[in-house]
């Protein structure tokens, strides 16, 4: 898009999650499995080993009746910018088969060059990285009902969340045939978001001023997972709750929850 | 029956009672085998890693052999380059159990990746960021030079040896190995500290980070020098059972107690430094990202403070305190519990910095992950060591590799 159309060229996807509207029915999971043909298996009780590029985590307050409180926390790859691009997982993979990119903001994963030594695993503390431990298969006839548009994954190799990469390729295609030079904010969006029911999740450029994205993270409660650890990440989370920001970073006792800035 | 093949000068016992331990080892080491294609075949979910668990028993073992294997490059640092002649009595015998330790690293790494075809991505594809791809190109290059440490032995046996070319050119390698003991004191520098560098560059993980000098976290050094203190104990320790097998003295005590005493004081320096990193890290780099020291010890049905004991008082102070000793050095009994705990202690550390820092969780909502391994992965774990006593055993029985044995045991 850069050469082509003249445009500065870089943008910083990202997400915000408000947290006081997931009601973690859990459609944005549905949706990226879904979308990303995510394999599954016949007997999935061992979480561990499930695949789920978006998850849904359950949080209390820890407090009893009638004080207790449920959040429920949509967890996708926080897409880390690190310092400089270095994010946890891309910097320690010896194969580069996972990418920063500069122009979109988005770590990506090289299926075909990933050999499965699952360093990105240890290294990322999101858990947000999944090997795939056995073989893709899907149900009989469900192959025809898969994504054209995303390839499936061999066994033996590491995948997540892209955030959709494969639609910011379309949208960039259409706008360059359409002869626009930006894509629209509403062109290029994840399938999570599309799928939540209460609207909690919001997609788009974190630096573009016209994206909803770029104001929403500046919101009061708003805060990222982790925030001390200098991942960086690129999605935010909204909470008017207390205890739920804090629940986005380890404080010790003596210390309250910072501000996001 | 084999008797033109044993070195001269030297006592071995018969085919038939040498055949059968082998035998038995070898079943084990088939076990093994059967395990390994069942991984690689069937691939990784024969295992009992999961996502939470992406590194597990065959990263600590590679961590473990490879810190242990540490043996070979120092005593041939101290050998060839500082000038420690009494240690070319010993010298052999560490090039062997590093060639094997190495060895071994490199074949659980093969099992231990989910593409094994796609293996050599590592170097053609090289993220020059990664401290596995040091690893990789570092490792592989060491084991080519404990390969061309090993050959020189291999010719020595007495029908090779007859052959006048492979006389001269075990002699001629003989003649240049100091290049190569500095060749692999060099790649052993790297790679005992890239290895220390796979957790510590880990900046999502505050159980594994640790701050540094330039792009090297302090583990990077800790794991070089933990490598060179400890190595030498298991050296020394196989040495020992050796001896305890043939019942033979091998070794003559002086040789013992100098490289025992040079790896009681590396192991004292280094657990002083050890316990200034621990503090460091406990009292400042931590608590910066919201943990304190108790967090990681607490709250799960294992990992307690014992294991710190454990590895830095009972593994670490301990064997260091009796190895410096003149006393402790001089008792057969005293330092072989010294070198079984330096063992340990060395292991456990790689332990921690493997298995607890896949542990630990990280998120306040998540939840400590525990884990055994499936009995695949302990056969394949199990494999080298059975592969090392087979070539341990081949090894001791036609090569020349304890140059004191003949003078300590007189034929009659």
């Amino acid at each position: 898009m850069k050469q082509e159309h003249g445009g500065n060229g870089t943008r910083k996807y990202g997400m915000v999650i408000d947290l006081d509207l997931c009601t973690g029915c859990g459609s944005c999971m549905v949706a990226c499995m879904a979308e990303n043909n995510v394999p599954f298996r016949e007997d999935e009780t061992d979480k561990l080993k499930s695949i789920t590029w978006m998850r849904v985590y359950k949080l209390t307050n820890g407090k009893p009746y009638p004080e207790t409180d449920i959040c429920y926390l949509p967890r996708p790859c926080q897409h880390c910018e690190g310092s400089h691009g270095h994010s946890p997982c891309v910097s320690v993979c010896p194969a580069t088969a996972t990418d920063y990119d500069s122009q979109t903001g988005i770590v990506s994963q090289i299926y075909t060059r990933c050999f499965g030594c699952r360093y990105c695993m240890a290294a990322c503390p999101y858990h947000a990285r999944y090997f795939n431990w056995y073989d893709p298969i899907w149900p009989e006839g469900m192959e025809k009902y898969l994504n054209p548009n995303v390839s499936p994954r061999m066994r033996g190799v590491v995948e997540k969340c892209s955030f959709c990469f494969h639609r910011y390729q379309a949208a960039k295609d259409k706008a360059y045939l359409d002869g626009q030079k930006e894509i629209e904010e509403d062109a290029y969006q994840t399938a999570c978001t599309q799928a939540c029911p209460a609207g909690a999740i919001t997609f788009g450029d974190l630096d573009n001023p016209d994206h909803a994205v770029h104001k929403l993270k500046k919101q009061p409660g708003a805060f990222r997972l982790l925030e001390r650890l200098g991942t960086n990440t690129k999605v935010y989370y909204v909470s008017s709750r207390e205890w739920v920001r804090r629940a986005g970073d380890n404080y010790l006792k003596t210390e309250g929850p910072k501000k996001v800035v | 029956m084999d008797s033109a093949l044993i070195p001269n000068g030297v006592r071995r016992c018969s085919l038939g009672k040498f055949l059968v331990p082998l035998a038995v080892v070898g079943a084990v080491l088939l076990w093994g085998v059967y395990a390994m294609l069942l991984c690689w075949f069937k691939g990784l979910n024969q295992t009992n890693m999961n996502d939470n668990y992406g590194f597990a028993l065959w990263i600590w073992a590679d961590l473990a052999v490879i810190a242990l294997g540490g043996g070979a490059f120092f005593t041939g640092f101290l050998k060839y380059l500082i000038g420690k002649d009494e240690l070319k009595h010993i010298i052999n015998y560490a090039v062997l159990i590093g060639f094997i330790c190495y060895s071994s690293a490199l074949l659980i790494l093969a099992i231990d990746i989910g593409q094994p075809l796609r293996g050599w991505f590592i170097f053609w594809h090289a993220n020059v960021h990664s401290m596995l791809t040091e690893v990789a190109f570092c490792l592989s290059c060491y084991f080519m030079v404990l390969t061309i440490e090993y050959i020189p032995l291999i010719l020595e046996n007495r029908q090779i040896d007859k052959v006048p070319f492979f006389h001269h050119l075990s002699h001629n390698m003989h003649g240049t190995m100091a290049v190569f003991a500095a060749t692999g004191a060099f790649l052993s520098f790297f790679h005992q500290g890239s290895l220390g560098g796979v957790a510590g560059v880990l900046f999502g993980r505050p159980f594994a980070y640790r701050e540094g000098l330039f792009i090297w976290p302090w583990t990077f050094f800790l794991f070089t020098w933990s490598a060179a203190a400890y190595g030498p104990c298991f050296t020394l320790l196989v040495t020992r059972i050796t001896e305890a097998v043939t019942g033979k003295k091998l070794v003559k005590d002086n040789v013992v107690e100098l490289l025992a005493k040079i790896s009681g004081w590396m192991m004292t320096t280094y657990i002083i430094a050890k316990i200034i990193d621990t503090l460091y890290w406990a009292n400042v780099t931590a608590p910066s990202k919201g943990f304190n020291l108790i967090d990681f010890y607490s709250n799960n049905g294992f990992y307690g403070i014992w294991i710190l004991v454990m590895e830095i008082i009972l593994g670490g102070i301990v064997p260091a305190a009796i190895l410096i000793t003149d006393k402790g050095r001089k008792s057969p009994v005293v330092r072989t519990v010294a070198f079984v705990l330096a063992v340990i202690g060395v292991s456990v550390n790689r332990w921690v910095m493997v298995l607890q820092v896949m542990a630990v969780p990280v998120m306040p909502f998540d939840q400590w992950a525990l884990y055994y391994p499936s009995w695949q992965e302990v056969a394949t774990t199990i494999l080298p060591v059975a592969y090392g006593i087979i070539l341990i055993m081949i090894s001791y029985r036609y090569l020349p590799i304890f140059p004191q044995e003949a003078e300590l045991n007189p034929a009659e």
